[in-house]
């Protein structure tokens, strides 16, 4: 067993009846890594990590996590894993403080809980009943209930489905800190940009396997993709050409045009349109 | 300045894993306290017993035996009714909701010991049957004239009767819990069972007035064992002739009760679930 690896997994399959949810996934994930598992609904990402997670049982394959199979894990592993799943219960009764202050209690090296409370951005929220949050304010106590336990490793199911743009930033920054700080971090998510944005790698995940796994910038040969550059003739007319050199082809304008090409772009294939690509929406 | 020793400890030592007890403690205190703050359940569950022995105190007076009211016979129904209520009915009807919401899911992704999850229920149907018992008494001693019993013994059968009668139905409404698939048929599940086994165990009405086959059935389930059990606390022993057995049968009723509570946790047991079915 590799010590260096927080997650491994060897054709992993699980079947629900007839319905193959996972066909066969090969996966490492270093410590200390932020790993994202992107795909399509219904294409295993939450059965995968539930499995991973100890929550459900595989058919086959290998799985280790932390060092430990997690359908029979030794005795202090659920205190070094920390899961936010997707819409998990609320405690309506509850205030915000004392949820966290009372998980806090099942760990044993917990993290001080007004401190993870403020950390998730909900200090303000502290003495408020559960059930008077709003979507992304309980999202944020889900996640809060995921790291008071100083996990090693964090999961994450789609974190941030329903927050507005200002709190998937602040949430991004949270998940950079845990990252920084050492947490090896696995997440799934629908949105490209998250992934790009806070991803080392991404796996992506199409009808039960895994069909490439890269860092964000390197998936589907993104980077080795022919550049599309685009610009107005003269008269107006836009033009567009497709060039493995566009330096080059940038260079001929600007001596076409004397100077500034009018309306000038060079793009390559967006995090998305690979992705769009892989799934088999292109 | 240098030296060879290690650096001073950390000056926040991590703070120690609590022990069994205390996690046990934390939780039913969490588990009260959600219940206390949930009005529906405080009404529903403690306001019930005293809404129905008002009602019926109005509704039926006179004596049922010599030196017997209706309200000193009703009172042991109610008793039983409201531990039953405060244990198979709250359990069965909170247990699918929490599962259904995922809150048991998020208990066992964390390292609680399993068992303490359970503690903490128990600790709250014990809490609040205490209080709920203690309400009922208060009222009936002060409105309806309640004779309370007179010996030690007598008090003794009341808590074995009660701490037996609330220990099955626990464990039945835990099983019961695995029936409902989702958060609102929980109380489909549980009302009817409850409110068929009030009628026909002899709650509302004098058990032996009762058809045969109507007596036969109840004696299948626990709620008549209950009531009959707590009917030796609160009544004079001359009603013991007036019982279906020609007495109050406590070693029948201690039988019957132990054997639910064997049949409930056998069921626990094996069906309890942590997730809804389409959880997988």
């Amino acid at each position: 067993m590799d010590d260096q690896l927080a997650i491994s997994v060897r054709g992993l399959r699980k079947a629900y009846g007839d319905t193959v949810a996972v066909a066969g996934v090969d996966l490492d994930v270093h410590r200390g890594e932020v790993f994202a598992l992107l795909g399509p609904n219904g294409a295993g990402k939450t059965t995968t990590v539930e499995i991973l997670e100890g929550f459900r049982q595989r058919d086959a394959g290998e799985v280790r996590v932390l060092g430990s199979d997690p359908a029979n894990p030794e005795a202090n592993w659920r205190a070094r894993v920390g899961i936010v799943l997707q819409g998990t219960g609320e405690f309506d009764e509850l205030t915000v403080g004392e949820v966290v202050r009372h998980f806090a209690g099942f760990y044993p090296d917990a993290d001080d809980p007004d401190k993870v409370v403020e950390r998730v951005g909900l200090a303000g929220k502290a003495k408020a009943r559960t059930h008077t949050l709003s979507g992304g304010q309980k999202r944020r106590l889900d996640v809060a209930l995921g790291i008071i336990g100083r996990p090693e490793l964090l999961f994450l199911d789609e974190p941030t489905t329903g927050f507005d743009p200002e709190a998937r930033r602040e949430f991004w920054e949270l998940i950079r800190d845990l990252a920084a700080a050492g947490t090896t971090i696995v997440l799934t998510t629908h949105y490209l940009d998250e992934a790009e944005a806070l991803a080392d790698r991404v796996g992506v995940i199409v009808g039960g396997r895994l069909v490439e796994v890269a860092p964000p910038k390197e998936l589907g040969h993104r980077q080795e993709a022919l550049a599309t550059i685009s610009w107005r003739t003269p008269d107006g007319t836009p033009e567009t050409a497709q060039s493995a050199t566009p330096t080059a082809l940038v260079t001929e304008l600007a001596a076409r045009f004397g100077g500034e090409v009018p309306g000038l772009t060079v793009t390559r294939p967006t995090l998305e349109d690979v992705y769009l690509t892989m799934i088999g929406h292109r | 300045m240098t030296t060879t020793t290690k650096p001073a400890t950390p000056v926040a030592a991590p703070t120690r894993r609590l022990g069994a007890g205390a996690l046990a403690l934390r939780q039913g205190r969490l588990e009260i306290t959600q219940f206390l703050r949930s009005r529906e359940s405080v009404v529903f569950t403690l306001g019930f017993p005293i809404i129905m022995i008002v009602l019926f105190a109005a509704i039926f007076s006179g004596e049922i035996a010599p030196g017997v009211s209706y309200t000193q016979y009703f009172i042991t129904g109610m008793i039983a009714t409201g531990l039953m209520t405060v244990s198979f009915q709250n359990l069965g009807i909170w247990i699918p909701t929490e599962r259904d919401r995922g809150v048991l899911k998020r208990y066992r992704g964390t390292p609680m010991p399993k068992w303490v999850w359970f503690a903490g229920k128990v600790l709250m149907v014990v809490a609040i049957g205490v209080a709920e018992t203690a309400l009922l008494l208060a009222v009936s001693v002060a409105l309806f004239d309640l004779t309370l019993p007179a010996t030690v013994g007598r008090w003794l059968t009341f808590g074995w009767v009660s701490g037996l009668g609330v220990t099955a139905c626990t464990l039945c409404g835990i099983a019961i819990s695995s029936l409902a698939r989702t958060a609102r048929s929980g109380s489909a599940v549980v009302t009817p069972v409850a409110l068929v086994l009030q009628f026909v165990s002899g709650v509302f009405f004098v058990f032996t007035n009762l058809p045969g086959w109507m007596q036969q059935v109840a004696a299948l389930f626990p709620l008549k064992w209950m009531c009959q059990g707590l009917r030796a606390v609160f009544l004079p022993d001359s009603f013991a002739a007036r019982e279906p057995g020609g007495s109050f049968e406590l070693d029948r009723v201690a039988l019957v009760l132990a054997l639910w509570c064997v049949i409930g946790l056998a069921l626990c047991l094996t069906t309890f679930r942590w997730t809804t079915k389409r959880d997988g």
